[in-house]
């Protein structure tokens, strides 16, 4: 049973980065503890900034950071950083092409009976909508590492979602096969094709094995980029399969369900369902009471799976 | 065109009001032909840049990629065609090339401040972003304890936007001494009066107690800007910030203190009465 989020996991990279590269920077809005970047901002002093409660004035002088030659990474909340300093992600980030990692923490229904204030069910529509943004939801621990890793090496805007808890493994450490921008094939099939990203790939994965006892062969994308969106293996595995279905911690609209449904669409048409969450307020509850509740759990996929091919 | 080297300083005052004349003659050209533009800002403004650029910052072509230049946001980034000008003056990219393309189809010399440009640091356009990207510029300089300064000019209606006080704090908070921003206080906005439209003439207490060294100055007066820019250099431990008082449309009767010019292209018979004027101010300003 793992116990280490995965915004813990980013604290670890960056902080092992930062003893030789002095130009890593991370800066919070009096998140540091949510974001778990304590640790950070004890041992890094001079590369931690505090910016007070001040989404705008945080991703703005992340920008003004990156353009003098910092590497910014900005953890604030999933649900303030992508509404409250979401011009500043568009101008100062996107438009600008700073190297800003704006890293939006307990994202999705992380924040559970908080309510809607609290939730980011629409930050995948908004991030990718902006050119020059891309957008990462990464599954597990060891993803995330890997991710972050990766985002060291260049040097443009991106938005990385993670949930507040911790999650089940999906990856082990030392034999995880990670591409930048490219989906991981978690299971291959010919019957349905199952895409999904975050939180939800970990029941999806478990939804591959129970649709294997029923007979039927799921293929399984875990989509950490959600933009770029890595076409081509979506389109590959989405040939030999009679429908695919996304799931995501997100409304209905321009998450990730909707891009692969275009791609789909008009690259080799299948019927395609998306299961998210509703175009609404959600339920009062835990995320995984309100997961169980909208059926965003292993034996919801597989019911829909089922539904579908019947 | 003023005949002095491109990039170079200058340290007469008499040549460079008469520059910042000439410079305004070419917003107004420039205006004209793209048929858009924020002439009375523009206008208010010119002095403070031309003073920033050819006096006070450490910013050429030849260094623009160097790490201890000195950064600049046009946070009032609708005064692009005014910060175009002063550019070109510097030898940036070609004044005659800006002037004909500004605003055209398919052209790079859009209507506020782009990073694809030579000179332009970051993008702006939407107002109350300038301040909190300067003071990130401003912290990545005290971090790499290199001696850049940081410079930004915000308009004064820009100061209802609440992210610019977020900005202010930051910078009293981290005293960064390093920053100087500029208030183009012309007391104009689109829809009037500053002072209507949400008042702000206490703004000196305000930067005061967000822990800003506060100088108020003669903004359409490059003596008294470069006085200024200079006590701010020296000032220690705190963010300076200039209340520069200027008149929106300065330069001709025609646009002075008239808040319909924030936007408007002068007509046929306004264009040769302005271009006569500031022609007429640039050999007799005194």
């Amino acid at each position: 049973m793992n116990n280490i989020p995965n915004k813990q996991a980013i604290c670890e990279v960056l902080m092992e980065k930062a003893k030789k590269d002095k130009d890593i920077v991370v800066l919070c809005s009096d998140s540091r503890g949510s974001a778990s970047l304590t640790p950070f901002a004890n041992e890094f002093p001079g590369q931690f900034f505090e910016i007070g409660i001040a989404e705008q004035n945080l991703v703005g002088i992340s920008a003004g950071l990156a353009s003098c030659g910092k590497k910014a990474f900005a953890a604030s909340p999933a649900c303030f950083l992508t509404t409250r300093s979401y011009e500043q992600a568009k101008i100062d980030c996107a438009y600008s092409d700073t190297n800003v990692t704006l890293i939006g923490i307990s994202g999705g229904v992380s924040y559970g009976a908080l309510g809607m204030s609290h939730h980011s069910i629409s930050d995948i529509a908004a991030m990718s909508a902006l050119p020059n943004m891309r957008v990462y939801l990464p599954s597990d621990r060891f993803q995330t590492k890997k991710l972050i890793e990766a985002l060291l090496e260049d040097e443009k805007p991106a938005y990385v979602r993670v949930g507040r808890n911790a999650v089940e493994d999906i990856y082990q450490e030392d034999n995880i096969s990670f591409k930048m921008d490219q989906a991981a094939v978690l299971a291959q099939g010919k019957d349905i094709l199952l895409v999904a990203c975050g939180e939800m790939v970990k029941p999806a994965f478990e939804a591959v094995a129970e649709l294997k006892k029923k007979g039927i062969h799921a293929a399984l994308l875990d989509m950490y980029c959600v933009k770029p969106l890595d076409k081509e293996t979506l389109i590959q595995a989405a040939r030999p399969v009679k429908a695919v279905l996304t799931i995501e911690e997100h409304s209905p609209f321009g998450g990730l369900g909707s891009m692969v449904s275009q791609v789909i669409g008009s690259n080799c048409p299948r019927k395609v369902v998306n299961m998210t969450l509703p175009d609404a307020p959600v339920i009062t509850g835990t995320s995984q009471e309100v997961f169980d509740y909208y059926e965003l759990n292993t034996q919801g996929i597989v019911k829909k799976a089922v539904d579908l091919l019947s | 065109m003023i005949p002095f080297l491109k990039g170079e300083k200058m340290n007469d005052i008499r040549e460079l009001e008469r520059l910042s004349f000439e410079l305004r003659k070419k917003v107004i050209e420039m205006i004209e032909e793209g048929k858009t533009g924020h002439t009375g800002g523009d206008m208010s403004v010119m002095d403070i840049l031309v003073t920033l650029y050819f006096q006070e910052m450490n910013i050429t072509p030849k260094n623009a990629k160097s790490a201890n230049r000195d950064r600049f946001i046009l946070s009032k980034g609708h005064c692009v065609e005014a910060y175009y000008t002063v550019l070109a003056q510097k030898g940036f990219f070609p004044m005659d090339e800006v002037i004909r393309k500004y605003s055209k189809f398919g052209s790079q010399y859009i209507g506020h401040p782009n990073n694809k440009l030579p000179g332009i640091e970051m993008n702006s356009g939407s107002l109350g972003h300038g301040l909190s990207v300067s003071v990130g510029m401003a912290l990545a300089g005290k971090m790499d304890q290199k001696d850049y300064r940081v410079y930004t000019v915000m308009g004064d209606g820009e100061l209802a936007e609440g992210s610019v006080w977020e900005a202010a704090m930051a910078a009293g908070h981290y005293k960064l001494d390093n920053l100087c921003a500029v208030v183009d206080r012309n007391r104009l906005q689109i829809s009037g009066n500053t002072e209507t439209v949400m008042s702000q003439d206490d703004q000196a207490d305000r930067w005061s107690a967000f822990g800003w060294h506060v100088i108020s100055v003669k903004g359409n007066d490059i003596a008294s800007l470069t006085d200024a820019f200079a006590s701010a250099r020296e000032y220690k431990t705190k963010p300076t910030i200039l209340i520069a008082n200027t008149v929106k449309g300065y330069g001709s009767p025609v646009m002075e203190g008239k808040a319909e010019w924030h936007h408007k292209v002068p007509t046929q018979e306004e264009y040769t009465q302005i271009q006569k004027d500031l022609e007429q101010r640039k050999e007799t300003w005194a």
